[in-house]
């Protein structure tokens, strides 16, 4: 059973409280982007095994939609951390380095 | 090769059974094959089996990290059905399923193709419009199925609980053709095939990286040493991300947990296979009387062939509720596996940006269905450049929009 912690609430919540939601800093593409954007945008995803960055809503508790760093092969969870950023901070990157050192994960290692 | 046949049991049996050969060889890789497909699943085998028997390409290897079929090809609820609602989808699933009615003689071994019928259950008004239409498209693609009646249900399958409380059955979508094979025999019986051409089926030889010049791939580096090759077959399920990030170049594709269950073996109860996808659940009995059960797909991204507990939870549930006899069984075995699921939940058939080099991924949910005709369009379209049952199952279909939208026509269960 997969345990995350809410950033916001502060509730170690298992995943039957929890909705997940994908893939996490995409980038938004708009207007005036081209198809291939858009399809990396709306359907090309990292699908990495190992170190991840996803997604998920704490729906049966906050409502609230907050990050999670995980890994893909263990389900070892290194930190959850507030949605309103466009990459994992710091804190996040050094617990994911401690545990796997030499991760990558698109452009950040 | 030896062939399977009632007189070689007879001989055999005078003989103490001393002469039976091994089925397929294990070879060490050469420095180089015309064409070498990874993964030895059942998609991989049937691929390098019409390569071989259709296009004369017998200079194949097939490489497999694990062992032969213990992937999904193992891992599923053997269920082989064609009633999909788009045209690509229907054509390649009922040449996959025709191909099964005759796959035993094909190959000289018995993958048990049991066409007991399958049975997908409609409990709200819903599912009932949206089988209808099913059955509609699947009578102008020539495929055999139709609409039947609660009392027809109830017929066909006398332990399925038809009024139940909280979703009564209004109906199925019924295809008498349909049924199930012993997925094991599926990959068994595939690579003895391949060996007997001539091919090398290298279990135990994990791909490490993809050697490529001027955009051609060359090879592959591997834990058993490089193998040199001019095209290039990756046909690997849940890892296809990895090596399509080996390949340079990325998928529209996810890799989730699916699980599956089997109770203790009782005797002879249901002889169709039943499919619940409101209630999320699907059940057959196998010949062995393990009741056969599947579920539905975690929501996140996973590697480890495990599933959520509460995911068995929930399809156990529902299946009591429909099933009312099988509360008291107990639960055998339980496993999971990587299923590569795709934008659209239809597979991809495809060339790749890195020349020489295809790959046949994302059937998802529901890809032992379709193990005999995607190796039939793989291996079309890796010999020749295309292939009709292929052509809409490209990569690029996602940038161009052109959907092969199943997951509406199929509900969850695919």
């Amino acid at each position: 059973m997969l345990i995350l912690t809410c950033p916001y609430c502060g509730v170690a919540a298992d995943e039957t409280e929890l909705a997940p939601g994908g893939e996490a800093h995409l980038t938004r593409e708009g207007p005036g982007s081209d198809d291939d954007a858009f399809a990396g945008y709306l359907f090309h995803r990292e699908n990495p095994k190992g170190v991840h960055f996803e997604r998920w809503r704490h729906a049966m508790g906050c409502g609230k939609w907050f990050h999670a760093a995980r890994c893909t092969v263990t389900l070892e969870v290194f930190g959850t951390y507030a949605a309103q950023v466009t990459e994992p901070p710091r804190a996040i990157r050094d617990a994911v380095s401690a545990r796997r050192p030499g991760w990558r994960w698109r452009d950040l290692t | 090769m030896q062939r399977y046949s009632a007189f070689a049991v007879a001989r055999e049996a005078l003989r103490h059974h001393r002469g039976w050969g091994r089925a397929w060889g294990a070879p060490e890789p050469k420095a180089h094959y015309d064409t070498v497909i990874v993964g030895a699943g059942g998609h991989g085998l049937a691929t390098a089996y019409w390569l071989g028997k259709r296009f004369g390409i017998r200079d194949v290897a097939v490489i497999e990290k694990g062992w032969l079929g213990g992937g999904n090809t193992g891992r599923n609820t053997t269920i082989i059905r064609s009633n999909y609602l788009q045209d690509p989808s229907a054509a390649i699933y009922e040449k996959s399923r025709a191909l099964y009615e005759t796959m035993s003689q094909d190959i000289n071994y018995n993958v048990m193709f049991s066409p007991r019928g399958v049975m997908m259950l409609a409990q709200t008004e819903h599912e009932v419009r949206g089988y209808r239409r099913t059955a509609q498209a699947n009578a102008l693609q020539g495929v055999e199925t139709q609409f039947i009646s609660p009392r027809r249900v109830k017929e066909l399958c006398p332990i399925l609980n038809i009024d139940g409380p909280r979703y009564p059955v209004l109906g199925a979508l019924w295809q008498p053709r349909g049924g199930t094979a012993r997925h094991d025999a599926v990959a068994w019986g595939y690579a003895r095939a391949c060996s007997d051409m001539g091919m090398d089926v290298i279990q135990q030889c994990e791909v490490t990286a993809v050697r490529s010049e001027a955009g051609q791939v060359t090879g592959i580096e591997t834990t058993r040493g490089t193998i040199g090759c001019g095209r290039l077959g990756i046909v690997v399920a849940g890892h296809s991300g990895v090596l399509a990030d080996m390949a340079g170049f990325r998928l529209p594709i996810e890799s989730v947990a699916l699980q599956a269950l089997v109770s203790e073996p009782i005797k002879p109860c249901m002889d169709v296979v039943v499919m619940a996808n409101t209630v999320h659940g699907y059940m057959s009995q196998s010949d062995k009387g393990e009741m056969v059960i599947g579920g539905g797909a975690d929501g996140y991204n996973n590697y480890t062939q495990r599933g959520s507990f509460h995911h068995i939870e929930e399809t156990v549930r529902a299946l009591v509720e429909t099933f009312p006899m099988i509360s008291r069984l107990k639960m055998l075995r339980q496993w999971g596996g990587i299923v590569d699921m795709t934008g659209d939940r239809s597979p991809i058939i495809s060339r790749t940006p890195l020349g020489g080099c295809y790959i046949n991924c994302g059937w998802g949910t529901g890809g032992f269905k379709a193990i005999p005709g995607s190796g039939w369009a793989m291996a079309e379209l890796m010999a020749k450049g295309a292939s009709p049952l292929a052509e809409a199952f490209t990569l690029d279909r996602f940038r161009q929009g052109r959907f092969i939208d199943e997951s509406v026509a199929a509900g969850v269960a695919h």
